[in-house]
């Protein structure tokens, strides 16, 4: 069969090629990678500059200034009448920043008589030295009369200047800070007594109208007690719901009127699901404003259709293979689900969840509508005090118009990003630690 | 091929007298409705004890939906509507005294695709038995383990790792998995969708002689493509055809002299 005689073969003449648009096809595909490879690089681009004058604008706000100075807790300041034994009142009143005032007096060597020059001090130190001094003594009274070292914040205009923020070729007066504190800054610089520290306050201080001593706290906290009652209430009733639907209910009008709702739900404005929150939850039923508990609930509303249809979607994913093996050795309906599809839907589940929790962490909107965005200075000690939020806490600074709150403000949106980015990735850690493969 | 008939003939024959041709399972007039569509009309046929029913017939013709009646899988079918009598030990399935779960537990199943659990080859065998209930003891429940696994021939490839995924297994080694699970609940009856259409060739004869073998101890029915592998295994042959049964007999019977001219033709591969 092999050995036949390659000249008794017969040969086929070349065929005429035939014009297919093969040029024309590939032009195509490389016309549409180019266009990929455009929308891709723009997105980068602008995800780039985002990101960028985010952070150039708000690293600086975790460092802040301070002033080291040995702060004597005299006596005839704090209380000249001598009745801190019979009335404490008087230490919470008492003229605390005085004090800093003169400590800093001795240390910049200007004479008590010099009115101008201790006028032009006013405005060196915070006027958060009056709480920060009076929490000490209120901590330990047996300090007054004696002398320590105390990091005063700098005000926040001495702040902005330290970290290079004001012009100086500005006329003087036309800028926040004075030549005369430009050069005792300088002095207090070089001696070492003025430098800029981490500033865990912006982690620690609620709302406040003088920038040093503003922070976000508050929003930590109440973003916290959100997501705890959103995690509490969405997920389980959510995973409830999709489970019934997915698996139990019979497929009829109702259930896909249902399944109809549930979609147009997760694409409700959130604002809508706020003025819901404000009507039912404070007018109706009669809730405290601002809580975080009712921001909580508003945000469950609207965190469950994302969660039902991320879990519907991870119990339909589930090869139906699984199912048949299950109740083909007789496990009922209930083992089915919970001993087999479940287990395995569990990755899509969590997933689902996290993303549904990281949008209700970024939202704002329903959250101004239910008194959120308010002027909180105390920490809430439980979910029912008032709070703020992480994002309204950004909006409420962007409303300001000092240098030292829009670096705040960035400095607040690199702390949510890097909760958000922290949340999805735990996402797509969890996503690809528990995927299965069949 | 000759010679496997001629055994099977053989088998056939020693059966006939030791079993006594006891009816395990009676279809009566069996239909199937998906929704509007009937798929099956009034089949009567009867599954006998300790023998191996093969189903044969062309794609779509009802053989996989009468072998889910046996055990009411087609009850998972929203649209899926029954209507007939079908007996086991002259009970009524569809009876409403009768409870799903403890059918499916005397009728088990093994699926066309193997399907084991994404869990350990110990707990895919273990479920079974676990939740019906059937060991008290780990004891007891690695006794049934080992056994069954024993029986489905599958237990010196896995003894060693018993707590590996059964995903890891080989298609054929799954599937033996997957009768060693079904057998772990004691049925009285497997049924078998096409076990072998996504095995090779060696597998395909491994789970053949497993079958032979289980037959002693279970009633088998089981839906097959492969007319040779009816010939081999199976003692009855129903030939099904858009939805009826065209024929059923001793297979020796179906496939020397038929009957019916449908099943000559399918058996010889002139359709199908």
């Amino acid at each position: 069969m092999t050995d036949i005689p390659m000249d008794t073969m017969v040969r086929a003449a070349a065929h005429p090629r035939r014009d297919i648009g093969l040029k024309a096809r590939y032009a195509a595909e490389r016309r549409f990678r180019i266009y990929g490879v455009v929308a891709i690089s723009v997105g980068l681009a602008f995800l780039a500059i985002m990101l960028i004058t985010i952070v150039s604008k708000g690293y600086t706000a975790f460092w802040q200034t301070t002033v080291s100075l040995p702060i004597t807790f005299d006596e005839k300041v704090i209380d000249p009448s001598g009745k801190r034994a019979t009335d404490p009142s008087v230490l919470i009143k008492a003229n605390y920043p005085k004090l800093a005032e003169n400590a800093l007096v001795a240390k910049l060597g200007i004479s008590p008589d010099d009115k101008p020059a201790i006028k032009q001090l006013k405005g060196f130190l915070s006027e958060g030295a009056r709480v920060q001094l009076r929490d000490i003594v209120a901590a330990d009274p047996s300090v007054i009369g004696t002398t320590r070292d105390v990091n005063i914040l700098a005000a926040a205009n001495l702040d902005s200047a330290f970290k290079g923020q004001i012009d100086l070729s500005v006329e003087e007066a036309r800028r926040k800070v004075s030549d005369q504190q430009i050069t005792w800054m300088n002095k207090l610089k070089a001696e070492g007594v003025m430098a800029e520290h981490f500033n865990s306050g912006l982690f620690t201080y609620g709302a406040s109208s003088r920038p040093e001593t503003s922070g976000m706290g508050v929003a930590i906290i109440g973003s916290f007690y959100m997501m705890v009652i959103v995690l509490l209430l969405a997920l389980p009733i959510g995973v409830a719901a999709s489970i019934y639907l997915e698996e139990f209910a019979k497929k009829n009008r109702f259930t896909d009127l249902i399944e109809v709702n549930i979609n147009n739900l997760a694409a409700v404005p959130s604002i809508v699901f706020g003025l819901l929150g404000l009507a039912v939850f404070i007018n109706f039923l009669g809730m405290p404003r601002s809580a975080a508990f009712v921001g909580g609930l508003v945000l469950t509303l609207m965190t469950l259709p994302t969660i039902i249809i991320a879990t519907r979607a991870a119990l339909a994913a589930v090869p139906p293979s699984i199912r048949s093996a299950a109740l083909g050795l007789g496990a009922s309906k209930m083992q089915m689900v919970f001993q087999h599809i479940l287990p395995l839907a569990a990755p899509g589940i969590l997933t689902g969840t996290i993303i549904g929790l990281a949008r209700a962490l970024g939202e704002t909107a329903p959250l101004l509508l239910i008194g959120m965005v308010a002027f909180v200075a105390d920490p809430p000690t439980t979910p029912f005090d008032p709070a703020t939020a992480l994002p309204v806490q950004i909006y409420m600074w962007a409303n300001e118009a000092e240098r030292a709150f829009v670096e705040r403000m960035s400095g607040a949106i690199i702390i949510l990003l890097v909760f958000l980015m922290a949340m999805n990735i735990t996402a797509i850690v969890l996503r690809r630690r528990f995927e299965r493969r069949w | 091929m000759n010679i496997m008939t001629e055994q099977s003939l053989e088998n056939a024959v020693g059966d006939k007298m030791k079993s006594n041709e006891v009816i395990k399972m009676r279809g009566d007039k069996v239909g199937v409705f998906y929704g509007e569509k009937q798929a099956l009309f009034d089949v009567d046929l009867d599954v006998r004890l300790n023998q191996v029913t093969a189903l044969i017939g062309p794609s779509g013709c009802g053989k996989s939906t009468f072998l889910r009646c046996l055990n009411r899988m087609n009850d998972t079918i929203d649209s899926a509507r029954v209507t007939g009598k079908i007996t086991l030990d002259e009970e009524d399935i569809y009876d409403k005294n009768i409870d799903v779960v403890e059918l499916r537990a005397r009728v088990g199943m093994v699926f066309q695709k193997p399907n084991p659990f994404p869990k350990s080859i110990y707990e895919n065998v273990a479920y079974g038995p676990r939740i019906h209930g059937l060991a008290k003891r780990k004891a007891d429940m690695d006794q049934i383990v080992e056994s069954s696994l024993k029986k489905a021939a599958i237990w010196n490839e896995v003894k060693d790792r018993l707590q590996e995924p059964g995903t890891g297994l080989s298609g054929g080694q799954q599937q033996r998995l997957c009768i060693a699970r079904a057998i772990a609940v004691s049925p009285e009856v497997i049924l078998m969708d096409e076990p072998c259409s996504a095995l090779d060739p060696i597998a395909t004869a491994r789970v053949e002689e497993l079958i032979d073998e289980l037959r002693q101890n279970y009633t088998i029915v089981i839906v097959t493509h492969s007319m040779q592998q009816a010939a081999r295994v199976s003692q009855r042959t129903a030939m099904f055809h858009l939805g009826y049964l065209v024929e059923e007999g001793a297979t020796d019977k179906m496939f020397t002299t038929p009957d019916d001219k449908r099943t000559q033709d399918y058996i010889t591969g002139r359709f199908g």
